[in-house]
């Protein structure tokens, strides 16, 4: 009898078990759904399958009869501005002040506190100020984004680059390296790949602030949308923007981890059990 | 080929002596290999020969001048693990070193400037018989193979002297004989003078034109006690115990030397007597280097 820890599904089966818990989701939605309608035609919490294509077809195919714009893909291109907006500055900076605090003990002396301080402000503890500050506008929406995600990306870097051995930076420096190329020849291409990483890891939490805020003052957007039906009990509109939403933040997920793998073979045996 | 003196040398981290009274005379075109037990030292004097650490205590001078205080490009080395970078190809590896002497601002040459340095990296890895696997990352290297890797990256910027911790430690039996020919013979070719920290006397012995050992005199209070030379013994490459160790090398001897050369050893301390342990700090020989 081969021990479980030994057994590997094959490719087929694999599939299928993959697919497994979605389909029992859906199925047990499906049945909630049923048994729910079956009682009140008219409830509202869970919305049978045409209802939800319904509002899907209006929210998406249909030009809205107020502003004639579809919503679903106004909402989406706002959205998507304003994450990628903020996850880009965020990363621009995590990189820049990671690999300082990582590789020169004086920016680590100086930030490698701060930052680990100020990385433990709750974000939306300052969107109130954000707002004040920056008023409601976009401007508002990126930085709380960026300031959600931007210290951890950078904490994240700076740990990075301080697990390099110390053998490399010694050996560069054998090599008659200076600061600046160790920096651009050995440190910051070995980030690239990690770089990925992390931003892949603190999408989900980009998604959060970037709903956060739009919830809280936006005029349009995926979040600002399903706050605004929420009022309706639209669970019909509800449950496919977020269905939407998640497709969108899994879609970018597997995005960078195909890039960073096409990108970085020499990465790949190290990341290959991720 | 550089002439190393270090003069009366002493390490101390904290109230933790490491190495104390540490002076040799190498020669030009010696190969030094340093011996001892685990935790003795003989590492983290290889790191000051590197600039990597700076003694507490005393002076190492290259050619008469005193070293550099940071790693510098007249000295190479070649660590046990993580001598190669995993984001270079191996001639890239190679080149690497003539890309930070040839383009200081972008640490990259372009175009024909690339190509040739790519050309000088390329005949560097066939001189350790990597021609074949120019392309590849180390990761899909042996330890073996990375090993020459790390050895013809280190001769790019053609330092004068050559830094070995433990370079052949983790490498099958067959591998390191292959190897330790490479080594000897880029040694003579190159000139260098060569220091290299061995757990293996046999290599030690094999390799090395002179066999140093650190230790420390007494068990008991380590901390206060640093690690000394305890013997040091100079090998002329025709000695007969060569012979036989080339002989045994390449496998046409069997016969176990590592008794004999622990004899060796144990004659030379006799021959060579280290000063007896002595009062600590009111002990005024040392501090004669510390104004050096």
């Amino acid at each position: 009898m081969t021990r479980l820890v030994n057994r590997h599904p094959d490719r087929p089966t694999r599939l299928l078990l993959a697919m497994l818990p979605f389909a029992l989701l859906i199925a047990a939605y499906a049945i909630g759904s049923d048994m729910r309608l079956a009682e009140n035609p008219n409830d509202k919490l869970l919305p049978s399958f045409t209802a939800l294509g319904d509002a899907i077809t209006r929210m998406a195919f249909t030009p809205d009869k107020r502003t004639g714009d579809y919503l679903l893909w106004v909402d989406t291109v706002a959205s998507l501005t304003r994450i990628a907006g903020g996850v880009a500055i965020a990363t621009v900076f995590g990189l820049l002040v990671g690999v300082s605090v990582g590789l020169l003990p004086y920016a680590r002396a100086t930030l490698g506190g701060f930052l680990s301080a100020v990385a433990m402000i709750p974000p939306l503890a300052i969107l109130p100020i954000l707002f004040i500050l920056f008023g409601l506008g976009e401007l508002s929406k990126f930085v709380l984004v960026f300031a959600g995600i931007g210290p951890f990306i950078a904490r994240d870097i700076a740990m990075r680059v301080a697990e390099l051995p110390t053998e490399q930076i010694v050996k560069a420096q054998t090599l008659g390296a200076s600061t600046w190329q160790i920096c651009t020849r050995v440190v910051l291409p070995q980030m690239w790949p990690r770089l990925m990483d992390s931003v892949r890891l603190s999408l989900g939490a980009a998604w959060l602030f970037l709903i956060a805020a739009e919830a809280v003052a936006s005029q349009d957007g995926l979040g600002y949308r399903i706050f605004l039906v929420r009022r309706y009990l639209a669970m019909d509109v509800i449950l496919p923007y977020v269905a939407w939403i998640t497709l969108l933040a899994f879609s970018f997920d597997w995005l960078l981890r195909v890039l960073q793998a096409r990108l970085f073979p020499w990465f790949a045996p190290e990341g290959a059990s991720r | 080929m550089s002439r190393v003196e270090v003069r009366n040398l002493w390490k101390e981290y904290g109230d933790q002596v490491v190495l104390e009274r540490i002076s040799m005379d190498v020669a030009p075109h010696s190969f030094v290999s340093l011996v001892g037990p685990s935790g003795c030292g003989k590492s983290t004097f290889l790191r000051m020969l590197l600039s990597q650490e700076t003694p507490t205590r005393g002076t190492i001078l290259v050619d008469g001048q005193p070293l550099a205080n940071e790693p510098q490009p007249d000295r190479g080395v070649v660590f046990q693990k993580y001598s190669v970078f995993p984001h270079l190809t191996a001639v890239e590896n190679v080149a690497l070193g003539l890309e930070f002497e040839r383009a200081p601002v972008t640490g990259r040459l372009f175009g024909r400037a690339r190509r040739a340095a790519l050309d000088e990296a390329g005949a560097l890895l066939e001189g350790v018989g990597l021609a074949a696997a120019r392309g590849k990352y180390p990761a899909q290297l042996s330890g073996g193979m990375q090993q020459r890797l790390a050895i013809a990256q280190a001769l790019a910027r053609k330092p004068r002297i050559l830094l070995l911790d433990e370079p052949f430690g983790a490498l099958d039996p067959g591998i390191r004989a292959d190897i330790h020919d490479l080594m000897l013979s880029v040694w003579w070719d190159t000139r260098m003078t060569v220091f290299m920290v061995s757990h293996d006397l046999r290599e030690a012995f094999y390799l090395g034109t002179r066999v140093v050992a650190f230790d420390r005199p007494t068990e008991k209070d380590a901390a206060r006690f640093g690690a000394r030379i305890t013997f040091d013994i100079a090998l002329d490459p025709a000695a007969p115990i060569k012979e036989r160790l080339r002989e045994a090398e390449h496998g046409t001897a069997t016969d176990d030397l590592g008794e004999e050369l622990a004899a060796m050893a144990a004659q030379a301390d006799r021959d060579d007597p280290a000063p007896a342990p002595s009062t600590r700090r009111d002990d005024p020989a040392p501090r004669d280097g510390e104004t050096a």
